[in-house]
């Protein structure tokens, strides 16, 4: 199956206020796709969909090749049809947050064996060989027995990250990963992040870092009040944008 | 209609015992707060104290105790108030008082600690009186703070009112519903009542309580 | 006062006797009314109104009526019921006569009704974000009440539980009440028969303090074992 994630015409609406107005995008296996745009474009909302965290009022979601069913209902939102469904397309849709959203009272390798042993039905002595090798994959195999609140932000991140690897997701949706971070620490996260795109990874990522959009990414969208302004290959985007408004969103931006 | 009569003495026991405790309270988060090692010293005693041992414990305690003492007391005044009986009512109220009073004094001492220092020398800078400050500044703040604490010793307060039936005749509501279900042997439906009767008097408070709070917050939002 | 020593010496080891008593009325009704208290809280928070509104009402209840209270109307109310019928007859009744298991049952569901309010409180202060990273992970709804939410509520307010555990402690004296033979009910009776009134009194506080403090002692262990996670930050 060539295409992981197909969205189509996607809508939501936050009460009377319509965020997303008729999306539709298309990742490949290998793709990475960065989404950019301004506080209020959508794109948070768009990710959150994908993985049901919202539930869209109309449009459809594919994943794997998968349709999401969803059930409209009376008042013109919808909710999904099976949530045994949606709980088995999530665990192949790892999410990393912009607050990372470490469990704090479990250790960071307790983190990333959880979702393993109890979503997956992993055993134990397998998932702790998996999260090892991801630990250190993102360089903090040391610290796996300390609790999220002892380590720094970009190690939080980080650990979020090698949570995000255990569950060998058809997709990675990055949530604005470095938004909470402090300048200094931006760089080991995108890093990483860079490491599993050059893997060929299929990753989602809605960012605010430009640089790193235009250097890593095979496709960047830009969207704008719920809608995609204008999307194709960092060279074009970046480097010969084609709306008025995207100028003004990079040159605001200065990447 | 006795039952009423009970609710109105149970009322009664909790207000006076209230006061008693704000008193205690107010000292006693003054001693705590003090430069005074004894003061501090005694209120600690105090609070450690009341607070590890059981309310009936205190009650009896200090019913007995406070009994005696005023007998005491008065006894060397006069020869005549040797058979002097202490009114049962305002033993118990002294020993609810004070057993309050030292659950007040965490109250307003936390109260007291919780408020901004900008605002203590905001008042000093203007070169108010420390009595003046305690007066215009500290005691309307501390209010603010110390408010849901006051209104859960309130309804506790209220509850704890009702082991003073254990003295015997106090008339208050529960030692109604004692009697009543004694002697009709009806005890399911007379102490039923008595529950419900003290329900009233907590969704009573209740609102009161709120409609406080907003007050004392006004300016806050 | 050398005869009051002598009488203090006397007491106490009848009192100590008791202690077990106090301690065990603490720990069943600690443990059956904390276990309630969980469906309690759960349905507390439940968008199904006739879930909601029974356990809103029972917490009100609870913790608006005084113990004492409760405590009567279980014994003497339930007592009312029993003469004439079957259960006397049962093999229940040698239970059912008792004061002891009384008390139990009512301090079980008091505590159930503010352990409850305790933990709906705690329920929701878990951080949303550790609840969202569970869902978009695939955990289903039980899941992520049983790893995550529920473990980090009881952490959030095991400080309160502590406190409530002494407050427990101390109110198992009201079982001397109802014919139970803890410490303080031992206390009156030997007011009764030595008419003496205060070492009883004086020696039963001691007691109370001895227990209350090393309660206290025993929850800042347990408190501190699972509070781990929060010790020390970068």
């Amino acid at each position: 199956m060539d295409t992981t994630l197909k969205v189509e015409d996607l809508h939501k609406k936050f009460g009377a206020v319509e965020v997303l107005k008729g999306v539709s995008l298309e990742a490949r296996t290998g793709d990475v796709i960065a989404m950019i745009g301004s506080s209020g474009s959508g794109k948070s909302t768009l990710l959150r969909c994908i993985n049901l965290l919202e539930t869209p009022n109309s449009g459809r979601v594919y994943v794997n090749g998968e349709l999401i069913r969803m059930k409209p209902l009376q008042d013109g939102t919808a909710k999904p049809e099976d949530i045994k469904q949606v709980e088995r397309i999530r665990s192949k849709l790892a999410m990393v947050f912009q607050s990372f959203n470490l469990w704090t009272h479990r250790t960071i390798l307790e983190n990333v064996i959880e979702a393993p042993i109890h979503v997956l039905g992993l055993p134990r002595k397998e998932a702790i060989e998996r999260a090892e090798i991801l630990l250190a994959k993102v360089g903090i195999a040391e610290k796996r027995n300390f609790y999220p609140n002892h380590l720094s932000g970009g190690q939080q991140q980080r650990a979020a990250i090698a949570r995000a690897l255990a569950m060998e997701p058809s997709v990675l949706l990055f949530d604005e990963p470095t938004s909470a971070l402090d300048p200094e620490l931006i760089g080991e996260v995108l890093q990483v992040m860079r490491k599993l795109a050059e893997e060929g990874r299929t990753m989602l990522v809605v960012t605010h870092e430009i640089g790193f959009a235009r250097d890593v990414a095979s496709e960047i969208v830009f969207l704008h009040k719920g809608q995609i302004e204008e999307k194709g290959p960092p060279r074009e985007v970046i480097g010969s944008p084609k709306s008025e408004r995207l100028r003004q969103f990079l040159s605001a931006t200065r990447h | 209609m006795r039952f009423v009569e009970g609710l109105v003495v149970t009322v009664e026991v909790s207000v006076a015992a209230y006061c008693i405790s704000l008193i205690l309270g107010l000292i006693g988060a003054g001693a705590k707060l003090s430069n005074s090692k004894v003061a501090r010293g005694i209120a600690d005693l105090y609070t450690t104290l009341v607070r590890a041992l059981p309310e009936l414990l205190l009650l009896l305690l200090i019913y007995f105790s406070g009994a005696d003492a005023l007998k005491f007391i008065l006894s060397l005044i006069s020869e005549d108030f040797e058979d002097f009986e202490i009114n049962t009512f305002a033993a118990a109220v002294a020993a609810l008082g004070f057993i309050g009073g030292a659950y007040m004094t965490e109250v307003m001492r936390g109260a007291i600690l919780s408020i901004p220092n900008s605002q203590i020398e905001a008042a000093k800078a203007c070169g108010m009186s420390r009595f003046l400050t305690l007066r215009r500044v500290i005691l309307p703040q501390m209010l603010r703070y110390a408010l849901p604490g006051m209104g859960n010793l309130w309804l506790s307060a209220t509850k704890d009112s009702s082991l003073i039936s254990v003295l015997g005749n106090t008339q208050d509501l529960l030692f109604m519903g004692y009697r009543a279900s004694a002697v009709t042997k009806h005890y399911g439906f007379f102490y039923s009542v008595a529950a419900i009767l003290f329900l009233a008097i907590t969704i009573i408070s209740m609102i009161v309580i709120k409609m406080l709070e907003a007050r004392v917050n006004r300016g806050y939002r | 006062m050398d005869d009051s020593l002598a009488l203090f010496i006397e007491i106490v080891p009848t009192l100590l006797a008791a202690v077990p008593v106090t301690l065990v009325l603490t720990f069943l009704s600690a443990v059956i009314g904390n276990t309630l208290a969980l469906p309690v809280a759960v349905g507390s928070l439940s968008p199904h109104i006739y879930l909601r509104y029974p356990s809103l009402f029972y917490i009100f209840v609870m913790r608006g009526t005084p113990l004492l209270a409760q405590t009567y109307l279980i014994y003497y109310g339930l007592g009312e019921l029993f003469p004439g019928t079957w259960v006397q007859q049962s093999f229940l009744w040698p239970y059912l006569r008792d004061g002891f298991w009384y008390a139990i049952f009512a301090f079980s569901l008091n505590t159930a009704g503010y352990t409850g309010e305790i933990l709906r409180g705690a329920i929701l202060a878990v951080p949303k974000g550790e609840i969202e990273a569970a869902r978009a992970y695939g955990f289903s709804r039980f899941l992520i009440f049983w790893r995550v939410t529920l473990p980090r509520a009881i952490q959030i307010c095991l400080p309160t539980m502590t406190g409530e555990t002494i407050l427990l402690l101390k109110a198992t004296s009201l079982a001397s009440l109802i014919t139970v033979w803890e410490v303080m009910g031992t206390a009156r009776q030997i007011q009764k028969v030595t008419f003496r009134v205060y070492e009883p009194l004086i020696a039963a506080g001691i007691l109370y303090i001895l227990m209350v403090f090393i309660l206290t002692r025993l929850m800042m262990v347990v408190e501190q074992s699972i509070n781990r996670h929060r010790l020390a930050s970068v």
